[in-house]
């Protein structure tokens, strides 16, 4: 579908989006006397959104994963970084702001705090078509036809306001809204949490068919591994702000590289009552962004821990292909004295 | 004076909670809400029940009646409520006071909630060992910091002095445990206490509740809409439905071989690690049922695939599929 895209310019091969040494630090809570420490929300990030595929980001709170969302979405801007959408620079004179918007957009987990109360449900989902030109009467049946797709009757629906619809069907309508500007890449940040087991299914579901339908990209954010990775081609595992593995969703959960992922995974809770964990795979919270821990940001809560991780930060290396990892323990020769190119044991 | 009545006077078993035909109505509206319709389950003392159940089920409005926490002008309670030996619904206000913190306590999944911003965490166990201990502050302060230490905090003297915005989100959920914990309650009621957190702490809580039950013998209800957190923290498992209980069973034969088709539904549209890929997951159709105006018959028989004539007859009957398992389905009564 998407090489039908007339919007396409690259080919398949080019990627729809490609983020370079993107880094967003915000100002500390300051006292009388001045500015705190930043908090380094996202300090150094690379990775690239192949068209068509889904790319699922996973990792604690405060590994910098909404912000990184945020910043695609240039809802707050980077200090550092470049943002190439299918090959244009963002802020170039060939992708100015406005027309990047138009082909990225995000649904948030709050499917209320996302939509304007005073709006019926048909107001909301023909507003953006309507602030990029569409009249009034285009935008409501581009509207209607949308709630139509994402299972909403609009004659039924349409003129609910957001509180007079349920929390899933609430979702659907900022999956509409979202997909109202016809774009190309979406991102959901963690846009199912929220819901119901029962209506989380649905709305996957949803999300699968709107992906085949309009030949989507999505970048998907969740806590839940099992569903990202049901979700996911690819997956990038964030933790302190930086990468710390992405690869293939099912290397990355099924064979993962990082001990971070493996704790991550390890963490979930299972439902066989014979599995139960007796201790807990890492232990405290994670550390505070605001003063990362040197060398590897992992390393005070890493049980592999060696020197060389107090001292040195690991960067991203290929593993096997595709898939990186910013681990002393996956490259041989780091300086780790246990490290290894084979998977470490689940 | 209104004595508590004394612990031990139960007339039946060895239940420490009995809960017999609960009913919860929100007055107020246009019409009244039934949230809870008529929920009976008993649990021992050690023991951990999940109540497990989506949003509207019911489950958070059991918890709260068992600890008289919905306020009284806009509800009717019905029922036995019956908690060592406490007949819940018949507490004068003073005894409700001894009951609350004493016999029963809560967690929650905001720790906002049970903790004040303003004081020091140290110093609000400290006045609720005195307040209902009737001790000194030091002693209060004493039997803080063996709180703390019990719930795991790092440096715990220092802990005690902090504000909780102080501490991290783990940190401020062991607090509010070491809070519940204060005055040596008999039972441990935790509203989703884990949900807002992430799964590498959130297994920690849950190891720490597990152990805590263990080790002080409480009995524990844990409401979750989790089926893994359920499993990980309790031996039963209890699942709601529209205000009703419709299975409960042990946590292996509940997962394992669900009896009640809303059971079934729920744990075939669960994702699990062994998902294959595009292949569309099972849904249950519809949602839940509007508890202002219910279904006549079974909660479930809008959504439900297997519906028959009699279903729509009534609240089905508690079947026992096995012993200690159980759910509420016309269709496992054989018609």
């Amino acid at each position: 579908m998407t090489d039908l895209d007339p919007r396409d310019r690259g080919g398949p091969g080019q990627p729809l989006l490609t983020v370079d040494g993107l880094v967003k630090h915000f100002a500390g809570k300051g006292s009388l006397f001045g500015k705190g420490p930043a908090v380094r929300a996202v300090d150094g990030v690379d990775f690239s959104v192949m068209k068509g595929e889904t790319l699922g980001v996973v990792g604690e709170s405060g590994c910098g994963k909404s912000t990184t969302a945020r910043l695609l979405m240039q809802i707050s801007r980077q200090d550092k970084g470049d943002i190439v959408f299918d090959g244009e620079l963002l802020g170039s004179r060939a992708l100015d702001l406005k027309a990047y918007r138009r082909q990225v957009q995000m649904v948030f987990q709050d499917s209320y705090a996302s939509l304007n109360p005073r709006l019926t449900v048909e107001e909301s989902v023909a507003f953006g078509p309507k602030a990029h030109g569409l009249s009034s009467a285009a935008a409501l049946a581009r509207a209607h036809d949308l709630l139509r797709r994402v299972g909403l009757e609009p004659r039924r629906f349409g003129g609910r306001y957001p509180h007079e619809v349920s929390g899933g069907q609430r979702q659907r309508v900022n999956i509409a809204r979202a997909l109202a500007l016809e774009p190309r890449l979406l991102i959901l940040d963690e846009a199912v949490s929220a819901l119901d087991k029962s209506v989380e299914a649905q709305v996957l579901n949803l999300l699968t068919d709107l992906k085949q339908e309009f030949g989507l990209t999505y970048i998907f954010i969740s806590h839940d591994l099992n569903v990202v990775r049901f979700m996911s081609d690819r997956v990038m595992v964030m933790y302190l702000g930086r990468v710390a593995e992405i690869g293939p969703a099912d290397a990355i959960l099924g064979a993962p590289r990082h001990p971070y992922t493996a704790a991550l995974l390890a963490s979930q809770p299972s439902t066989d009552p014979e599995a139960r964990l007796d201790e807990a795979p890492l232990t405290g919270d994670p550390p505070n962004p605001i003063n990362p821990p040197p060398g590897c940001r992992f390393h005070t809560r890493c049980k592999f821990a060696a020197d060389v991780c107090r001292t040195r930060e690991p960067g991203l290396a290929a593993v096997a292909p595709a898939h990186l990892a910013a681990c002393h323990l996956a490259v041989p020769g780091s300086g780790h004295p246990d490290s290894s190119p084979v998977p470490m044991a689940a | 004076m209104n004595a508590p009545v004394r612990a031990n006077d139960t007339a039946s078993s060895d239940a420490l909670i009995e809960v017999r035909d609960l009913t919860v109505d929100f007055l107020g509206g246009r019409k009244p809400v039934r949230a809870v319709g008529g929920v009976d389950f008993s649990i021992r003392a050690g023991e951990a029940l999940a109540l497990l159940g989506e949003s509207g089920s019911g489950k958070s409005v059991t918890l709260r009646a068992l600890m008289r926490l919905l306020p009284e002008s806009r509800t009717r309670i019905g029922g036995h409520l019956r908690v060592d030996g406490h007949d819940v619904l018949g507490l004068k206000p003073k005894a409700l006071s001894a009951y609350r913190g004493g016999t029963v306590a809560m967690i929650f999944q905001d720790p906002g909630l049970a903790l004040d911003p303003v004081y020091r965490i140290g110093d609000q166990i400290a006045e609720a060992v005195m307040r209902h201990e009737g001790v000194s502050r030091a002693a209060g302060r004493a039997r803080a910091l063996e709180l703390f230490e019990r719930v795991h905090i790092p440096s715990p003297a220092r802990r005690l002095d902090a504000y909780p915005h102080e501490l991290s989100g783990g940190m401020r959920q062991r607090a509010m445990i070491a809070l519940a914990l204060a005055c040596r309650p008999k039972v441990l009621l935790a509203d989703e206490p884990t949900t807002a957190l992430d799964a590498t702490v959130q297994i920690q809580i849950l190891l720490l509740l597990r152990e805590l039950q263990r080790d002080l013998g409480l009995a524990v209800i844990f409401v979750t809409h989790d089926v893994g957190v359920a499993v990980q923290v309790a031996d039963r498992v209890a699942v709601m439905y529209g205000g009703h209980l419709v299975e409960v069973g042990a946590s292996g034969a509940v997962i394992g071989t669900p009896a009640h088709p809303y059971t079934r539904g729920l744990l075939a549209s669960r994702i699990t690690p062994d998902s294959p890929k595009g292949v569309r997951l099972a849904t249950i159709p519809g949602s839940p049922p509007d508890l202002a105006d219910p279904p006549p018959g079974c909660p479930f028989e809008p959504r439900c695939g297997l519906v028959v004539p009699a279903c729509r007859e009534g609240l089905p009957a508690r079947v026992a599929v096995a012993p200690g398992h159980a759910a509420r389905c016309v269709r496992l009564a054989g018609v």
